[in-house]
């Protein structure tokens, strides 16, 4: 099907974890745990190198693995990469050493199961984001369940029975429709199989019905106001591994569940609720910055940021032009990389300080100028300052939202300043604010500077030269945008300031999803962006 | 060549007779107490070697199919799991205890007898006999007033939907002059052409639906299981259920489903999950919150039987064994926290993550299936159910079924919460001896296994749904 169809490398992605579990379950010391666990992290990075060797130009998925599951249901065991989830699978493996460095000392009880609970999770993170079979994709959507509302309700804060409570009750209600919505996937559509049904014309009415069923699941997990009640409770109580994975990848689940399944397979009902969608990823930016605005508590305000981020991504994916996608698809990854480094910071002060409240962290740039060099940058990236990730990203959301949606995009512009007024604000307070507890606590270790670094690395890397990142995701989300524009009367689509004509063909065959674009492609501003980063 | 149709059967009575001269006071069968697992182990490898019988017995009244042996295997497994959960029940007194296994037993053999029955008194009888040795066992809670009452609850309650049934036979029988379900499957069976069969058929059911605990005839239900001991408990809450399965998806695939019948059941199937989950929201009580929560999986596997059909039919029978094992699984761990014999509150599960890691395991494993959680069995059956019924013109059913999902994660998710979140307010740890460990966890990895990978199971269940569709 594709140049890389030969090793199961997504499945030894999903197996590495598990099978690491075994090893874990006969370990008797915590130590041995914490290196297994490390080692088997670092691993997983190495085996998910094999996937830089993605062809953003080959159409269809890649690294594609297909087994039969259960026949008599015709579900598969049906794996795949396109540019939509190659870079969220990247995220989910590079996270998990990252996490078992950031809560090395944190973690001081039930250290095997803590583990446990990681290894799960990375392993359903790598399946929800790989899976082309729509059960295959709920089951690994469910699993991260468990081991997350484990990780909140056994090594969380103070709160934790509550908060992991109303996360597990929030995101399974949610979802409890989506599976509704596969059902009749099924019934109307013959297949479970992602890539045949992207090829298929389902009746506005049942796109509708099913855009909300499914959109519903969505918004919690991303989430949208007004759904996000769950999430500042979930970080806020969550050890600060819970809080990277939640912030890094669990919401990104939201917004790729809106990418493929919303936009691909009910394109029409996207178009015909694209302006709810859009009222209220603006509501969600304006909340968040204004929430986290008034926040003391560090960690509750990066917890609201979150919902104003996630806000920009979901207004970037209903824009439907190449700028609010590509833009959509980079924040996503941005905000992983800068959300979960906050957390992982946050986590770090709170190992010093033993509180979150932003009074205890004053002058901290006196005594840890590491530390707070390192936070500057983070908080830099999430403001969106330029010359770091997240300007990239927000730009070209916003350039997407002022060609397609003047109002939206005007309402969003304070977002982008609130973001600035409480970053700033707090990094002033930690940086220059008269030192009360700080003095003589110790700077950043070597442990934190090696969990650290390669995440400021990638907010430079993608800060400086998005062209690689951008290069990689264009092809896919051009084939998506042609899906989702041809029936919105659009026998053109209009990406921005420039036209570009493109023509797809959707065949309903698995793995035969493939467009043919124009060659004025080269000439969007997305890519020309692309050229001139690179 | 009858020995080999009925090895199941043979075996389960073989095993009554042993406990039965057992309770007589030989002197060489007491020796054989701690045997009675294995023999009951014994009789489920019987039933597993005789999967693949088949044959017709007693003047047509009996059929050895694929149906009757893939349910025959599981309520033998089923037996064999509650005789290990509890070798020596403590509610039950010393010397009573081979009546007691004895009683469950016959009452095994008779649910057996249900699943092979193929004409409606042989179905009829066996139904009694699977019942009345269960009313006899209910009380045996050693002097327990409760249990008492609990019996009696059971047996009024079973005595009333007994006559209903027999009344129903009755007018069946009038009305069509036949009580053979191949001979009935070529009658009319609509209201206007035989009203009075119609009629007969609904009251006929009912003795089945009491079983199964189907709403509005589950009233018995939370009593029963609060009052009885809790060994006992765990098997009135799986095997009765599994015996009713196998019955209504014989009826269903020989008489077919009119869509009178079906939007009937579909309603009673809405009205079971909702009042059964909104009411165990409420419970403290584990066995009776089970109860509850038993009464909403009935209209789970109602909904199979409403969707009609190979895939309908094929998915509540597979409903039916992914019910017992994780009901099995929950009453593992309900019988070893109340070892003393009190009723376990879902205070009784706080801090058990400390107390005993593996039985929290046991537990988080048993409610997360019954949730209908990926990746468990519950939620493959579940999501067969609501996969083979939707298109078949009960699509708000299926709607219904999700969000009564969404209402029983809470009263589930807090007993894993209870476990794993709160701090014991007893620290004695709870010891598990090897052997239940291993039973313990091999239910737990059962209820994983076949979440991951149901097909095997679900082909069985094709195979004997395929067999009960005419």
């Amino acid at each position: 099907m594709t140049a890389h169809s030969g090793f199961p490398f997504l499945t030894s992605l999903m197996v590495l974890p598990v099978a690491a579990i075994l090893v874990l379950l006969i370990l008797r010391r915590d130590s041995a745990v914490r290196s297994v666990t490390l080692a088997v992290g670092v691993l997983e990075v190495l085996l998910s190198i094999p996937l830089y060797s993605f062809a953003p130009s080959l159409p269809g998925f890649q690294f594609v693995e297909l087994k039969p599951w259960v026949p008599q249901w015709g579900m598969n065991y049906y794996l795949g990469l396109d540019g939509l989830s190659l870079f969220m699978v990247l995220l989910s493996t590079l996270l998990l050493p990252l996490c078992v460095l950031c809560s090395w000392t944190y973690i001081k009880a039930r250290v095997k199961e803590f583990h446990i609970c990681l290894l799960v999770m990375t392993a359903a993170c790598v399946g929800v984001f790989s899976a082309l079979d729509l059960v295959l994709f709920y089951v690994f959507w469910e699993a991260m369940l468990v081991p997350m509302f484990l990780l909140i309700a056994v090594w969380g804060g103070p709160e934790r029975r509550y908060a992991s409570l109303k996360f597990f009750l929030y995101t399974l209600a949610g979802s409890t429709l989506l599976l509704v919505a596969i059902i009749a996937f099924r019934a109307m559509g013959g297949s479970f199989a992602i890539p045949e049904l992207l090829g298929r014309d389902f009746p506005v009415a049942f796109q509708r019905w099913t855009f909300l069923a499914m959109a519903l699941a969505f918004a919690i997990k991303v989430p949208m106001f007004p759904f996000h009640t769950w999430l500042p409770a979930a970080h806020v109580q969550a050890p600060s591994a819970g809080s990277v994975i939640l912030a890094a990848v669990l919401l990104k689940m939201g917004t790729y569940g809106f990418m493929r399944f919303c936009l691909g397979l009910t394109p029409e009902a996207s178009h015909f609720f694209a302006p709810l969608m859009i009222a209220l990823s603006v509501a969600s930016i304006l909340y968040g910055g204004l929430t986290a605005l008034g926040q003391t508590d560090l960690k509750r305000m990066v917890a609201y940021s979150s919902v104003g981020h996630m806000g920009f991504v979901t207004l970037g994916i209903f824009m439907f032009n190449m700028q609010g996608l590509s833009g959509a698809l980079l924040q996503m990854l941005n905000h992983g990389i800068t959300t979960g480094a906050l957390f992982m910071m946050l986590g770090a002060a709170y190992e010093r300080s033993h509180s979150r409240e932003m009074a205890d962290h004053l002058g901290m740039g006196k005594y840890l100028p590491a530390f707070m060099g390192m936070w500057g940058l983070f908080a830099l990236s999430s403001l969106a300052f330029p010359g770091t990730n997240s300007f990239v990203g927000e730009l070209l959301v916003l350039t997407g939202a002022f060609s397609a949606n003047l109002w939206a995009a005007f309402l969003s512009v304070p977002g982008a300043m609130l973001a600035a007024a409480y970053m700033l604000r707090a990094t002033r307070s930690m940086a220059w604010g008269s030192p009360t507890t700080a003095k003589g606590w110790a700077d950043l270790n070597v442990r934190e500077w090696t969990a650290l670094t390669p995440l400021a690395v990638l907010v430079l890397y993608i800060g400086f030269a998005p062209g690689l990142a951008l290069k990689a995701v264009e092809p896919s989300l051009e084939r998506l945008l042609v899906g989702v524009n041809k029936h919105a009367g659009t026998a053109t689509l209009t990406t921005g300031p420039v036209a570009v004509s493109s023509s797809a063909t959707l065949s309903g065959k698995p793995g035969t999803v493939t467009a043919k674009t124009g060659s004025q492609v080269n000439e969007t501003p997305t890519t020309r962006l692309a050229e001139v980063a690179r | 060549m009858i020995p080999r149709l009925l090895a199941p059967e043979i075996g389960m009575a073989a095993l009554a007779l042993v406990f039965f001269l057992q309770g007589l006071g030989f002197e060489s069968l007491k020796r054989l107490g701690g045997l009675s697992v294995w023999l009951a182990a014994a009789v489920t490898v019987l039933a597993a070697a005789s999967l693949d019988a088949r044959g017709s017995l007693f003047w047509d009244c009996y059929a050895v199919d694929s149906l009757s042996q893939f349910f025959k295997l599981a309520i033998a497994f089923g037996f064999a799991v509650v005789t290990a959960i509890g070798p020596r029940p403590v509610d039950v007194e010393e010397g009573k205890r081979p009546d007691y296994f004895m009683l469950l037993a016959i009452s095994s053999l008779g649910l057996m007898l249900l699943a092979s029955a193929k004409e409606l008194t042989t179905m009829y009888l066996a139904l009694e006999l699977a019942s009345l040795s269960l009313y006899a066992v209910a009380p045996l809670r050693a002097e327990s007033r409760p249990a008492a009452e609990a019996a009696v609850k059971y047996i009024l309650y079973g005595a009333m939907v007994t006559a209903l049934s027999l009344y129903g036979l009755s007018l069946i029988m009038a009305s069509q002059h036949t009580t053979y379900l191949p001979q009935l499957a070529a009658k009319p069976w609509s209201v206007a052409q035989s009203p009075l069969a119609v009629l007969g058929l609904a009251l006929y059911l009912c003795g089945f639906l009491f079983k199964l605990a189907l709403f509005p005839f589950h009233f018995w239900c939370p009593d029963v299981y609060q009052g009885v001991g809790n060994e006992t408990a765990a098997f009135v809450s799986t095997l009765p259920k599994l015996g009713a399965v196998a019955v209504l998806v014989r009826l269903v695939g020989e008489l077919g489903m009119n869509s009178q019948t079906g939007s009937a059941l579909a309603v009673l199937a809405a009205l079971s999950m909702t009042a059964g989950n909104l009411s165990a929201l409420a419970q403290k009580d584990l066995k009776r919150l089970l109860g509850f929560s038993s009464v909403s999986h009935a209209g789970y596997a109602v909904m199979g039987l409403v969707a009609a059909g190979p895939e309908g039919l094929a998915s509540a029978a597979f409903y039916g064994v992914c019910y017992l094992l994780m009901n099995l699984a929950a009453f593992f761990v309900v019988c070893r926290i109340g070892a003393d014999g009190s009723n376990p509150t879902l205070a009784s599960l706080d801090g058990l993550y400390k107390r005993s890691p593996g039985l929290a395991f046991v537990l988080l494993a048993a409610a997360f299936s019954l949730v209908g959680l990926p990746p468990t069995a519950g939620f493959v059956g579940k999501f067969f159910l609501l996969g083979s019924l939707w298109g078949k013109g009960h699509d708000w059913l299926v709607v219904v079924a999700v969000l009564n999902t969404a209402i029983a994660i809470y009263y589930y998710l807090n007993m894993v919460r209870h476990a794993y979140t709160v701090e014991p307010g007893e620290a004695t740890p709870l010891a598990l001896k090897s052997l239940r460990g291993i039973l313990g966890g091999g239910l737990a990895v059962a209820l994983l296994l076949v979440g991951l990978l149901p097909g095997f199971l679900f082909g069985l269940a094709q195979a004997a749904a395929g067999f009960a569709i005419r």
